[in-house]
């Protein structure tokens, strides 16, 4: 048990090392930061959706309507007053957020109780739904939320469909990886206390939970509120790491990327959201070179030109989709035990494979 | 607003409402016999948009259209069989993952294949002929959608309710397990469900695109959301819950874009699904169920 902990710190420091590394050496290695900081709000959304679809069992997909949400309360709060006339610079700003500014902490929190806010609302119709119509409802709250967000009436607060830009960004790495470790961190707090418990009574059986006596709908809704708080904290994280954000930004493609990171990560798990987050992100960066013609001693490789990138991705996706439903980590969670326990189960699986070998030959 | 453009208007609607009933279906079809929501039938029917581009580029229109109907009842076939037969035991949850991921997988081929680029739908010659009715004035493709919708939708009642297949596909939409004690080949009633299915949204993409003019890998993703909506709003599992719910959306759509509300056009759909799960959340015709311990 000592051990283990001796290894999450080190694992701990090297990370902060890491991060100190990048910090320092920033401006050389721009775009391994970027895809780091993407890998790490994606991981925030994940865990948030794995809350409700993996701990909840309500399959909700309005990820990216509560994002979109999340990202617009951070952007008008945050962007620098004398830029505004700048980025508004169609209709012009309403009078009533032209001042309006605060630090972005208050802007990230802020983000989430308004989507948390939202959700409460939207939940007291949609959560009497099961199964897939709550999730075609939650898809259509979040079409309805984009809409809004990018209809000419509302020009002056979100300048439509031209996106608000002139984000101010995170001051350093820490800060950005701070905020969504601290996300997740509060969110595994939730799931291992006994509301967490009781969310995990709903998704095994709701009839007999509510033999148990547990308010279904209350515990529900609650997770709903939470999940779509940090959702909407997400959105913000992603508004500063973006920078400039429109409508099109928060479309359900973008809904569907945080469902497969996911899957992927297995449905149930936190560590295999985070772990699917990175993997996802980062697997779609070493993907490019599907994307730039081949040429093998002369020879042009036909089928590599731009967009084979997503092709081999998606069949990956369908490959674990249909043969390894439970994803990555299934829904366990990642332990210093369970890790020492696969490497030492590798030559096992070697001499295994190669005793089966032997038999087929003989 | 004056008579003849309400009348035109209407019209408008009618003609969208037409495709969009043949689309939902499909919808109703599948949910109806696997529980499924299909996200890779809007895919289909975008596919099958493009399949008439180059069908069009090499027939005449009377081959081109037969080969585009083959073309997609086999897409939807294979669909079916690579990825909804093998997790038939599955929860279902997965298997709506995997219609997404299906989804994913063909707009990202499509993309691949034709380029995001918006592609020209081929014009018809035959269909886009104006004609003209008192002061009203439109394309014959816009006549004929209800008429085609009514009409297909009358030869399916037919044969769900009086043939063999028909009768097997509602056992099994009933009752799985008991259909196949019955000696039912259940996967085959299944794969006739996605045939048929397919094969309108062929239709429905033929008549929908003609008036669109152009295709583009997304272009299959809010259609069909919209028209799940529709089949949802009839109530899923009924044909003609289907086609009602189809023409409403079209109208209620029309209307909208008319009164200059067009960037809520498309919430609009999904203002109506909430509103219909609340008041009656088995849609316009849908079974009454219970839940069982």
């Amino acid at each position: 048990m000592k051990k283990n902990k001796i290894y999450t710190l080190l694992a701990l420091l090297a990370a902060i090392g890491l991060l100190a590394f990048l910090q320092v050496n920033r401006s050389e290695y721009s775009y391994q930061i970027s895809i780091l900081e993407r890998s790490a709000i994606y991981a925030v959304v994940a865990v948030s959706m794995n809350l409700l679809t993996g701990f909840t069992g309500l399959f909700s997909l309005g990820q990216a309507g509560f994002m979109a949400i999340g990202a617009y309360v951070v952007a008008i709060l945050t962007i620098p007053v004398e830029n505004r006339a700048s980025v508004y610079y169609v209709d012009g700003i309403s009078p009533a957020i032209a001042n309006l500014s605060c630090p972005f902490w208050l802007a990230l929190i802020l983000a989430g109780v308004v989507a948390a806010g939202i959700a409460a609302l939207i939940g007291i119709p949609v959560l009497r739904l099961k199964s897939d119509y709550l999730a075609i409802a939650t898809l259509g709250f979040s079409e309805i939320i984009r809409a809004v967000i990018s209809a000419p009436q509302l020009n002056q607060i979100t300048n439509g469909s031209y996106g608000l830009k002139n984000i101010p960004g995170f001051p350093n790495l820490f800060v950005a990886f701070g905020l969504c470790a601290l996300c997740i961190l509060v969110m595994v707090l939730l799931i291992n206390s006994s509301y967490g418990r009781a969310f995990k009574a709903l998704r095994e059986d709701e009839i007999a939970a509510q033999a148990m006596g547990l308010n279904l709908f209350r515990y529900k809704q609650l997770a709903f509120v939470i999940s779509s708080f940090f959702t909407g904290v997400g959105g913000g994280l992603l508004a500063m790491f973006m920078r400039s954000i429109d409508s099109k930004t928060f479309s359900i493609t973008l809904t569907y990327d945080i469902l497969l990171i996911v899957v992927l990560g297995g449905i149930g798990s936190v560590t295999g959201s985070v772990l699917g987050a990175f993997l996802v992100t980062a697997g779609r960066e070493w993907l490019r070179f599907f994307d730039s013609p081949l040429t093998i001693g002369g020879f042009q490789v036909p089928l590599f030109r731009s967009g084979f990138r997503m092709v081999v991705f998606s069949i990956l996706l369908m490959v674990v989709v249909l043969f390894y439903s439970r994803g990555i980590m299934g829904s366990n969670e990642f332990s210093w035990d369970g890790l020492g326990r696969l490497i030492k189960g590798i030559p096992a699986r070697f001499r295994k494979g190669n005793a089966q070998k032997g038999d087929h030959t003989s | 607003m004056s008579l003849s453009t309400f009348l035109q208007q209407c019209l408008t609607g009618i003609s969208l409402g037409g495709a969009y009933a043949l689309i939902a279906i499909g919808y109703t079809l599948v949910y109806g016999i696997l529980r499924l929501i299909n996200f890779a039938h809007g895919d289909i029917f975008m596919m099958a948009g493009y399949f008439m581009i180059f069908a069009m580029s090499s027939f005449p229109w009377f081959i081109a259209i037969p080969l585009v109907f083959l073309a997609t009842i086999l897409l939807g076939v294979t669909i079916e069989r690579i990825a909804y037969r093998p997790l038939r035991t599955a929860p279902r949850m997965s298997v709506m993952i995997s219609a997404i991921g299906v989804s994913y997988l063909l707009q990202n081929l499509a993309t691949y294949l034709f380029t995001a680029l918006p592609k020209g739908y081929p014009e018809i010659p035959l269909l886009k002929k104006i004609f003209q009715i008192g002061g009203l004035s439109a394309s014959l493709v816009t006549f004929l959608t209800p008429v085609l919708t009514l009409i297909i939708v009358y030869v399916l009642i037919v044969l769900i309710n009086k043939t063999k297949i028909g009768m097997a596909m509602r056992a099994v939409s009933r009752d799985y397990d008991t259909a196949s004690l019955m000696g039912i080949k259940i996967n085959r009633v299944i794969t006739f469900t996605f045939a048929v299915g397919s094969g309108l949204a062929a239709v429905g993409s033929i008549l929908y695109f003609t008036d669109r003019m152009t295709v583009f890998p997304f272009s299959g993703s809010l259609p069909g959301l919209k028209c799940f909506v529709a089949a949802v709003f009839g109530g899923i599992g009924s044909i003609p819950g289907a086609v009602i719910g189809g023409f409403i959306l079209g109208l209620g759509e029309t209307a909208l874009v008319a009164m200059g509300f067009s960037t809520f056009s498309d919430a609009f759909t999904f203002i109506l699904l909430i509103v219909i799960l609340l008041i009656k959340p088995t849609g316009l015709f849908g079974e009454k169920t219970t839940e069982k311990v």
